[in-house]
């Protein structure tokens, strides 16, 4: 037997970017379909995401609420959950934290109500997703369903919420919020228009990569998540694990709903359901549920989002566009999925060694 | 169906089948080097030998499960292509696998119809019914047509396996060790009518078998391999237990007496008192069942398999909540938590570790951390120590001389015996060991293996560990256990010292008499 690390660890570098490139052929048929020159757009795709430093700047803006949307599906999938909450836990945390805001106005500092406003984002996406991890494993409803359903409750909630109790009279066509204080507002990084919240989806993915690699408690989430039965051998407390690391994931979308309620838009209203939560499971699954890697590929997903005004602009294609874009990624990274342990290149050895049940050929030659 | 595929098989005498100069290889592994063998019609054949010999292999190859990597199946004194299952069942040949391949929730007269290869597209049950019952009627054994398969016995479930090839017309059958999940009256009775098949010419049978009593009484000729290669052949009638065994194992071995010493058994460890728990399905597995397991002692539970011994082991171990009754370890009630596991010294040995014990995808090195990396060395505050993990791993690796490339290989990379290895290392390891739940640790293993984990067992119980040991395999429990207990149904039926135990007696009380 031989072992060889590096291979293994390249198999899903291969996987995930040969799926990046057939994803980008189809969508290239795609556009030559509908008239484009595929080249052309993949052109305007990477100078709308990456040609200037203005350019980048937008694209990092896009990638900040993606990171921790991400991490909304990533942290789960080490816990064998597949959770598809993001935009639910995304739109209640910009609730709480405008919330939070607003009810604080300007009576404390402005630091510290962007504090207050953070945990309350947190706290309310890390209660809602925390409900779909206690449902799953106290009433054994599968996770992905409700969680998707709770994005629509999420969705109506903040509609109720910007049409009724929290309405801001003056919002005639949108109704928003009351909008928060402008020293409230997150600031920009120095020297760019990039806001804060791109750091707190770096600190977030370098924070929840620590905890899932290198903590007892993400030791003992990925055991659970990869066989409950033998984490239950060990004693561990799977459903109180399961209820954390939901209610973390959770916490990380709905602080991506603070830092575009208080980065952003200012206030809640509509614009805070506009994809960043489904974007999110693209960079998780994308990604294959790595949070470092997830803070790369949402760089690239904000690329790809910022990318439809040029598309309509240049090559007369609806900037919906990229969404085909997208939904064809998605649709090879899931496929890719299945050829993990298929290509010879990366096997070890030969895997199929074959005969009885339980076998041990090895202990015969001894 | 196909009736009239094999040119030598006419109504009588089932074809020749001839294995010549086999070779298949699996990468580097030479898991058959020139194989022969004869099975001649009208024969009761078995195939012999320890785990990993390649008898699986020969007959996947016969079967067109694999392709050899040289060499020739003869049926009918032809050479033949077999490509796949369907072209050795166009030549009469059948198997029957170790374990079930029914669908439990649909009748035994659905799967007979669905284990044809040419299912048309619309079934005419009335039809169906009738050819069904035409054919058991005249069939060696029979089972009710109209019964779910899931409400059979072990027994009756292996029938049918037989059965569905019979029906397939299959004129030699081919069998996976088919014993291992029966009484040895059910084995009995199965072997015995299809010997009569084979004694009155309607069938072939070819047999993988551990077992030599059954070797010895239903079969006519053995062919022996041993490590891929082919180690002995001969009439049954000329050989003796010995001579199977020496060639098997290539020299006698006697299987070696256990060193215990004795202890007294004073102190109850682990105590538990009506005991009720449920299958997964629901229906109830453990109807109350009390016992007290002392320290130094080992505790044997017999029973066929499938009689609530899993669940209880389930319960015991933390992974089953019980419906109702108590669990004490050591004087205090037990909810098999993770600190009281700690606290209490608490280690089990399950059945099929890498599905009950192990993490597959991570790493040996982790998965011999499960019991200790939330306590120093191994991790300081909320955070892991890699390297003292990676110590520990290389420490247990050598001590128990698991056979793995590097500590970092996931594990289910490993061959079965050394992930068995790698859960003892975890489980046996510890100072602080104080009970130890072992269930069917040694299923599936060769030799050297076994005697390594029973070796192990022992010495535990000798430092005064209280070991509660389930086992389908009575031998095991009669060399290992200081008292035996029969499981059946549920229940505890039957209790002795391992000295006054009657062996007649238990075997009534597995079979639920």
């Amino acid at each position: 037997m031989r072992d060889t690390p590096w291979l293994r660890k390249s198999e899903p570098l291969v996987i995930s970017a040969g799926a990046i490139a057939v994803a980008l052929a189809l969508f290239g048929l795609f556009c030559a379909i509908a008239g484009a020159n595929p080249f052309g757009v993949y052109g305007s795709i990477y100078t709308a995401a990456f040609g200037s430093s203005s350019r980048i700047q937008g694209t990092l803006i896009l990638a900040s609420p993606l990171m921790l949307s991400a991490l909304c599906t990533a942290l789960p999938a080490r816990l064998g959950l597949v959770i598809i909450g993001n935009e639910g836990a995304l739109v209640v945390g910009g609730v709480g934290a405008v919330a939070m805001g607003l009810s604080l106005g300007t009576s404390l500092p402005p630091l510290l109500v962007q504090t207050l406003m953070a945990i309350a984002g947190m706290v309310a996406g890390g209660v809602w997703i925390g409900i779909v991890g206690a449902l799953r494993h106290y009433r054994a409803v599968n996770e992905t369903i409700s969680s998707l359903l709770m994005n629509y409750i999420a969705i109506a909630l903040l509609n109720h919420l910007v049409g009724g109790p929290m309405r801001d009279p003056s919002s005639l066509n949108k109704p928003s919020t009351f909008p928060l204080a402008a020293a409230n507002m997150l600031g920009n990084l120095p020297g760019t228009r990039i806001h804060y919240g791109l750091i707190f989806g770096l600190v977030a993915c370098g924070v929840a990569y620590v905890l899932i690699q290198r903590t007892t408690f993400g030791f003992a989430a990925r055991t659970a998540g990869g066989n409950v039965r033998a984490a239950r051998i060990a004693g561990l407390p799977v459903g109180r694990l399961a209820v954390t690391i939901c209610f973390l994931a959770g916490a990380c979308a709905g602080l991506a709903g603070m830092v575009e309620v208080a980065a952003v838009h200012g206030v809640a209203n509509e614009s805070l359901n506009a994809g960043y939560g489904y974007g999110g499971i693209l960079v998780a699954f994308v990604a294959r549920h790595n949070p470092l890697a997830a803070a790369l590929i949402a760089v690239l997903v904000g690329g790809i989002v910022g990318s439809g005004g040029i598309l309509q602009r240049t090559h007369s294609l609806p900037d919906a566009t990229v969404l085909i874009f997208q939904g064809i990624m998605f649709l090879t990274i899931l496929y890719s999925d299945s050829l993990y342990g298929k290509l010879a290149f990366f096997r070890e050895q030969p895997v199929d060694i074959p005969p009885d049940p339980t076998p041990a050929a090895v202990e015969t030659t001894v | 169906m196909t009736t009239a595929s094999v040119s030598a098989s006419d109504v009588i005498s089932p074809p020749d089948l001839e294995v010549v100069n086999m070779t298949k290889q699996f990468g580097s592994l030479v898991a058959l080097d020139h194989v022969s063998m004869h099975l001649k019609p009208g024969t009761f054949h078995a195939l012999l030998g320890e785990n990993g010999a390649g008898k699986s292999t020969l007959v996947k190859c016969i079967m067109g499960f694999y392709q050899p990597t040289s060499g020739d199946v003869l049926v009918g004194k032809r050479s033949r292509e077999i490509a796949s299952p369907k072209d050795a069942h166009q030549y009469g040949i059948g198997m029957v696998y170790q374990h079930f391949t029914s669908v439990p929730a649909m009748t035994v007269a659905e799967n007979l119809v669905l284990s044809r290869f040419d299912p048309s597209v619309m079934i005419r049950w009335q039809e169906e019914r009738d050819r069904l019952q035409a054919f058991m009627d005249q069939a060696p054994f029979q089972v009710d047509l109209e019964v779910p398969v899931a409400q059979l016995a072990a027994g009756q479930k292996q029938k049918l396996e037989i059965l569905k090839q019979l029906y397939l017309n299959s004129r030699i059958l081919i069998l996976d060790e088919p014993t291992s999940v029966l009484t040895p009256g059910e084995a009995d009775e199965v072997l015995g009518l299809l010997r009569q098949e084979v004694t009155n010419g309607r069938l072939s049978v070819l047999m993988i078998s551990h077992k030599f009593r059954e070797v010895m009484t239903f079969t006519d000729e053995v062919t022996v391999l041993r490590k891929g290669k082919f180690a002995g052949h001969g009439l049954v009638k000329d050989l003796t237990i010995a001579d199977l065994s020496s060639m098997m194992l290539g020299e006698a071995r006697e299987p070696k007496i256990v060193d215990k010493v004795i202890t007294t058994a004073d102190r109850p460890v682990l105590e538990f008192t009506d005991i009720h728990a449920n299958k997964d399905n629901g229906l109830p597995a453990v109807r109350g069942t009390s016992l007290t397991v002392y320290s130094g002692e080992i505790v044997g539970i017999a029973g066929v398999s499938g009689n609530g011994q899993r669940e209880l082991v389930e319960v015991l171990s933390g992974q089953r909540s019980p419906t109702t009754g108590t669990v004490v370890v050591n004087g205090t009630p037990y909810g098999a938590t993770r600190s009281e596991m700690f606290h209490n010294g608490v280690f089990s040995l399950p059945e099929e570790p890498l599905r009950n014990a192990c993490v597959p995808h991570m790493s040996v090195a982790e998965n011999m951390a499960l019991r200790t990396f939330d306590r120093p060395p191994q991790s300081k505050g909320s955070f892991l120590r890699l390297g003292s993990i990676r110590q520990m791993a290389n420490r247990l690796i050598q001590q128990f001389s698991v056979k793995t490339p590097t500590p970092e290989t996931p594990i289910s990379h490993l061959s079965g015996g050394n992930v068995q290895r790698a859960v003892l290392a975890r489980e046996l390891s510890s100072d602080q060991i104080n009970l130890l739940i072992a269930a069917n640790p040694c299923f599936g293993l060769d030799f050297s293996a076994v005697e390594f984990i029973h070796g192990q067992i022992v010495a535990a119980r000798n430092r005064g560990v209280a070991v509660l040991l389930v086992s389908e395999d009575l031998d095991e429990l009669l060399s290992l256990a200081d008292r035996i207990v029969v499981m059946s149904d549920g229940e505890f039926v039957y209790e002795s010292a391992i000295a006054d135990a009657d062996l007649s007696t238990i075997g009534q009380r597995m079979a639920g008499h």
